[in-house]
């Protein structure tokens, strides 16, 4: 647990958490920078998962 | 039903007795669809050597880590959530449980679509994955509305002319905490484990949908994701 108070505070301290959110505008569409930031990362995991080789177990290992 | 006459029944009229019954027969099917080694299979078909494969199975265990945290915060209470630090943490520990779900949910969402998961009579496990995912977006969102903090009033009030606008709001009061919160702790969570269930329970009946080479190929997508193709 201290471990994850450790890593908070680390992340907490690289981006500034305290304060009014950011905005970004198109037209009439209106996100938060957050969830922008999520959807592009969910992008990114979805297209790492279909490209990045799957582990497997060696012949005769079992 | 039986009656009792006092002599004893001979067991070939008793076997064909009691297999008429109902907890019999409810039985019968249900070993004929989820026999043990299909409900818990040992080996899985060859192409789930794929990290997209692992989403579902991410998401589940999220919405575990969710439900955990979320008994938690309902034995220790508000004031503990929101004062101690542990609680704090555990409240934390709910929240990022969430996000976690909805970030894989979304990522299985995207790799069943363009799978086309739906193939080989397995509808029924394409509209409960929707459901599950209509269903748990309700919960967050009543979720939020239970914080106890100045973000659950503002997203309640900013969300009540919306839903009032749908009609829902005579009987659907977003700035009634009471009922919100017993949306988030007893309706909607026994609902989304209810369809959750159900979702894996029928993705262990159907098998995993094998990718559209295997299924052009002429192989039959129910034998192909049957659980017995060595990985």
């Amino acid at each position: 647990m201290v471990t994850c108070v450790m890593l908070g505070l680390l992340l907490g301290a690289l981006i500034n958490l305290n304060g009014s959110g950011h905005y970004i505008q198109w037209g009439f569409i209106q996100m938060s920078l957050a969830n922008l930031v999520v959807i592009v990362l969910m992008v990114i995991v979805f297209a790492l998962a279909i490209v990045l080789p799957f582990p497997r177990r060696k012949r005769g290992n079992r | 039903m039986s009656i009792d006459t006092g002599a004893p029944p001979s067991p070939s009229t008793q076997d064909s007795e009691d297999s008429r019954q109902w907890t019999a027969r409810v039985r019968r099917s249900a070993e004929s669809a989820f026999p043990p080694d299909r409900l818990l299979p040992d080996r899985q078909p060859a192409y789930m050597a794929s990290w997209i494969y692992v989403f579902g199975v991410l998401t589940v265990v999220s919405l575990a880590w969710v439900i955990i945290t979320g008994c938690v915060l309902a034995v220790m209470g508000p004031s503990w959530w929101h004062v101690s630090s542990v609680g704090l943490f555990v409240n934390s520990l709910h929240l990022w449980s969430v996000e976690a779900f909805f970030f894989f949910m979304v990522i299985h969402l995207w790799g069943k679509f363009f799978m086309a998961a739906w193939r080989g009579n397995r509808r029924l496990t394409w509209v409960t994955g929707v459901v599950s995912f209509l269903v748990s977006v309700g919960a967050a969102f009543t979720g939020y509305l239970s914080q106890q903090n100045f973000d659950s009033q503002w997203i309640s009030t900013q969300a009540k002319d919306g839903i009032n606008a749908t009609g829902a709001g005579a009987v659907w009061n977003v700035l009634n905490f009471g009922q919100m919160l017993m949306w988030h702790i007893v309706l909607l969570p026994i609902v989304v484990a209810l369809i959750v269930g159900l979702h894996v329970l029928l993705v262990r009946r159907r098998g995993i949908v094998p990718p559209f080479e295997l299924a052009k190929n002429g192989d039959e997508p129910e034998k192909a994701a049957a659980g017995t193709d060595p990985a």
